[in-house]
């Protein structure tokens, strides 16, 4: 019988329906105020934290509806913004400077459909408010360190291996070094190929040099640390700013985008994304007392610090080792897989601490960290002032004379030992990083973006069903039953989906994408009046209008999903979240409009003796 | 509800030398205005600094100018932006100052000499270099996108439709960028994104009129190419006013409730979309008659094989 859809059929598209339903209920439900917490420098949340924050809460009377540990972060919600506020308040103040407790507006999905994976959309910047950095890293600075360090190690190789040379210095084509003989040469190729291997070598034995450039893989390799070491530096300083929710992402070679929704005092942001960190290697003053220090009898030369944990710690002031000269520090285990910490140190480095160490074997060490952190305080200029903030994030024993290469052991637990890694490489940044671009978007401007895109959704939508109705009657009431399916559909995609985010430019996508939905419904719906003019019965009508337009609406929809995809390549920020919906748009549409009226015309009008159509 | 019932086939084809010299002549006319004029591109594109903010009362331009130019921004546009209580505020890239302080610099500024109250809506900066990446990246985007559709559509039709499309995509965003250029209407990202929509949807038209001349030429026999291109855009003529009409519906919605920000972009597709209409009918289908497209070109046997199996794929 023509026009009859079997039962699975039918059944398949109620049930994406519903699915695509089930996951565009998120966004029904509004958000709570929430307060999150999370551990800083390393530190943990655990049980006993959350049972500190129920008690100051509850001391303090104020009542929450809900809070949990999960992730390492605790969530506090709260029944309104006030309780929300003074709680937040409340904590920063009792909690002490380890820990972040940021505002956060946390979706109050119902738990069974948030345990479905359920969800609601996330909202770009430009609908949130907030405030989005681009920073470049500067990737030449990368380069010529790496470059140091190559000369720095062939001349302290080369002299430690007892191959002569003459000179070694850079050059546009890599790293040059002159020999006096060509046995000197030979040894010293094979000696490098050893030991270098990626590192492209040309000799020239008229000349008697050699001269050294760094492989493609190896300028990738060095770009791509530089980047991913300013990553992780930011990250860091981000979960210090207390943004619920931040972004921190890598962006095409050399750009890291940085997203904070919610932050308005960007001064503060930009402050600590800025700021630079730096590591002092300095010696403990063991002959000096602490005790009597403690009481204000410090002596010269040395002067008190503390550790994060609030222990004191007597340090000669004179400075060891710069920071600087960390080349790299990872954290690992040692032989009784203990947590340790490896430094690799540059060549001038090296021989500064090699000769420092020599005489001070057996004697505790301290590793400094200084920042700067912005304080509430402003100057005349309303500049934010800056504060020196100095910590002894380690002590440790000099075992031996140290070399290019040590280790810091007992540095406590893995955690601890990775967070001392990744300090120790703030220290040491490879390549400074700069802002390129920024964005800020006011709650006003942000609220009032996601009122105007819902309301040209709203009068889009209405605009077209009116039309679709007079137009093509009870056809049209089909077409619209396809376009209310399509946007939940549309709206379902975008919640499910990580990564999508739906910005002011995104909701003239799903715009734009109802009125060239509806182009299907169009071109179906002429050709079936084409066939009945043409003298063919009902059904013929509808079977041979839905086959012919067929082939036209997949090449007219692939070709506009082709210019959405080159779209969402190239684009950035809010561009981006036009295509993403703009091509979610084509791929739904083309499912409702085709298959899922055919589904309600089959149902309506199909295998029945009729002699006219509401079209 | 029937808006146009034709009993005869239209000659559209009649009038393609005078299509011809129209769309040259609006051609030039965009490339003299774009050589003249030249876009005036977004600070997405040229880098700089944009404030944005909103006073309480209706602004006092005078004022705010007074005040940034006694502070040393005398280089600053003062804009309204959509209402009166709307400024935007646009700044080169200047040496000296660092660029990330200048929009707190300036809205300090504005805030203590006008004295009235107002709200930073919002503040964008654009360093020079992410400008120029953003402009190539952009053009190549364009031409990315060109070649790909030219590419799908010689493999699903014929190269002759392939390039009268892409032609007519081409004079499409020409016309398009030289509207932007002779209005002077700033020329950012979402705009950019408009474009490519609008080659999605000019394209869109164009396929299915190449569908049904496809169609047709395989159907109708004893008929020259032109009547056949005529009586396919005859047949074609109704279903492309009722696309337009609902898509200029939702663009209205758009360029009347979408806000300050998205009018560039409405404002390139509400356009964009006239152009695309046009074009299809009397760019793609005369150049594809002007490269002889003959019955022969389009009944080789691998078309025949896609009517087939279309049975299985049909819904």
């Amino acid at each position: 019988m023509l026009n009859k859809y079997p039962l699975w059929k039918t059944l398949m598209v109620l049930f994406i329906v519903a699915v695509g339903a089930l996951y565009a209920s998120p966004n029904l439900y509004g958000e709570d105020p929430a307060v999150q917490i999370s551990g800083l420098r390393g530190v943990e949340i655990t049980a006993s934290t959350l049972d500190t924050v129920k008690k100051e809460l509850a001391d303090e009377n104020i009542p929450f509806s809900n809070i949990v540990l999960d992730n390492g972060q605790i969530l506090a919600r709260f029944l309104s913004t006030e309780e929300q506020l003074k709680a937040r308040d409340l904590l920063i103040d009792n909690l002490g400077e380890n820990y972040s407790v940021a505002l956060n507006l946390t979706p109050a999905t119902p738990k069974w459909l948030a345990q479905l994976g359920g969800t609601p959309m996330k909202l770009g910047l430009d609908l949130s408010g907030g405030v989005s950095f681009l920073m470049e890293v500067n990737m030449k600075v990368a380069i010529n360190k790496a470059t140091t360090n190559i000369i720095d190690s062939f001349r302290a190789d080369l002299r430690s291996e007892k191959i002569r040379y003459r000179s070694v210095k850079e050059t546009d084509k890599g790293v040059q070094v002159v020999f006096r003989k060509a046995e000197d040469l030979e040894e010293a190729e094979s000696f490098i190929k050893k030991k270098f291997g990626d590192l492209l070598l040309t000799t020239d034995s008229d000349k008697l040099t050699l001269t050294a450039a760094m492989t493609d893989a190896k300028i990738k390799e060095v770009r791509d640390y530089a980047l991913q070491q300013n990553i992780t530096i930011i990250r860091n300083r981000v979960n210090e700013l207390g943004v619920a929710e931040p972004l921190v992402q890598r962006q095409g070679k050399k750009h890291i985008v940085i997203e904070l929704p919610g932050v308005q005092d960007t001064a503060v942001a930009k402050a600590i994304l800025s700021a630079t960190a730096t590591i002092d290697f300095r010696m403990v003053d063991t002959e000096g007392d602490l005790a009597s220090a403690l009481n204000g009898r410090v002596p010269a030369s040395s002067e008190i610090l503390y550790e994060q944990d609030g222990k004191p710690v007597l340090l000669k002031k004179r400075v060891m080792l710069e920071g600087s000269h960390i080349v790299d520090a990872k954290s690992g285990f040692d032989e009784y897989s203990r947590p340790q910490v490896n430094i690799d140190l540059d060549a001038a480095g090296g021989s500064k601490i090699s000769n420092f160490t020599k005489s001070n074997i057996g004697k505790p060490m301290a590793t400094v960290f200084i920042e700067y952190k912005p304080t509430k305080n402003k100057d005349a200029e309303g500049n934010t002032i800056f504060e020196k903030v100095e910590e002894v994030i380690s002590v440790a024993t000099i075992q031996s004379r140290l070399g290019n290469s040590f280790r810091i052991t007992g540095a406590g637990s893995q955690a601890e030992a990775h967070s001392l890694a990744l300090l120790l490489r703030a220290g040491a940044l490879i390549a400074p990083i700069q802002i390129v671009e920024e964005r800020t978007v006011g709650p006003t401007l942000g609220a009032e973006n996601v009122k105007l895109g819902f309301q040209a959704i709203l009068m889009g939508f209405g605009l077209v069903f009116i039309f679709m109705m007079i137009y093509y009657r009870a056809f049209g009431v089909v077409a619209n039953l396809a376009l209310g399916a399509n946007l939940v559909l549309i709206i379902g995609v975008m919640s499910l989906i990580p990564g999508a985010t739906l910005t002011l430019p995104g909701m003239a996508g799903i715009v734009l994408t109802v009125g060239m939905a509806v182009d299907a419904n169009v071109l179906i719906f002429e050709r079936i009046r084409e066939e009945i003019r043409a003298g063919k019965s009902v059904q013929q009508a509808i079977h041979q209008g839905y086959d012919a337009a067929f082939s036209t609406i997949i090449d007219a929809n692939i070709t506009t999903l082709i210019a959405a995809l080159i779209l969402f390549a190239v684009g950035t920020g809010p561009i981006k979240g036009f295509a993403v919906t703009l091509s979610i748009g084509i791929l739904t549409s083309m499912f409702t409009a085709v298959i899922g009226t055919r589904m309600v015309v089959n149902a309506v009008w199909g295998g029945k003796r009729l002699d006219k159509l509401s079209i | 509800m029937q808006i146009l019932q034709l009993k005869e086939t239209l000659a559209f084809m009649r009038y393609r030398k005078v299509a011809l010299i129209f769309s040259l002549l609006l051609m030039c006319a965009s490339v003299f205005s774009l050589s003249t004029n030249k876009l005036s591109l977004g600070l997405d594109f040229t880098g700089g600094t944009l404030i944005e903010v909103g006073f309480k009362e209706p602004a006092d331009l005078t004022k705010v100018r007074d005040v940034l130019d006694k502070n040393g921004y005398s280089d600053a546009v003062v804009q309204l932006y959509g209402s009166s209580r709307d400024v935007v505020i646009r700044l080169a890239e200047r040496e000296g100052v660092k660029v990330e302080l200048l929009g707190d610099q300036v809205l300090n500024t504005i805030k203590e000499g006008t004295g009235v109250e107002l709200d930073m809506r919002r503040i964008e900066f654009v360093g020079g270099s992410v400008g120029d990446e953003l402009a190539e990246q952009g053009g190549l985007a364009m031409l990315t996108a060109l070649i790909c559709i030219l590419v799908y559509v010689a493999f699903r039709f014929e190269w002759r439709f392939a390039l009268g499309s892409v032609i007519a995509l081409f004079h499409d965003v020409l016309l398009t960028l030289g509207l932007f250029s002779f209005l002077k209407i700033e020329f950012d990202l979402t705009v950019l994104a408009a474009i490519l929509a609008v080659i999605g949807y000019s394209l869109n038209d164009t396929i299915v009129v190449s569908d049904r001349i496809r169609e047709n030429f395989r159907k109708v026999r004893d008929s020259s190419a032109s009547e056949i291109i005529d009586i396919s855009l005859t047949q074609t003529l109704s279903r492309t006013f009722i696309t337009s009409i609902t898509t200029l519906l939702v663009l209205a919605a758009l360029f009347f409730r979408g806000g300050e920000l998205i009018h560039g972009f409405a404002t390139a597709l509400l356009f964009g979309v006239f152009v695309g209409t046009y074009s299809s009918v009397y760019v793609a289908s005369s150049v594809a008659l002007a490269l002889g497209i003959s019955k022969e070109d389009l009944i080789p046997e691998v078309i025949e094989k896609e009517g087939a199996d279309q049975e299985q794929m049909m819904p």
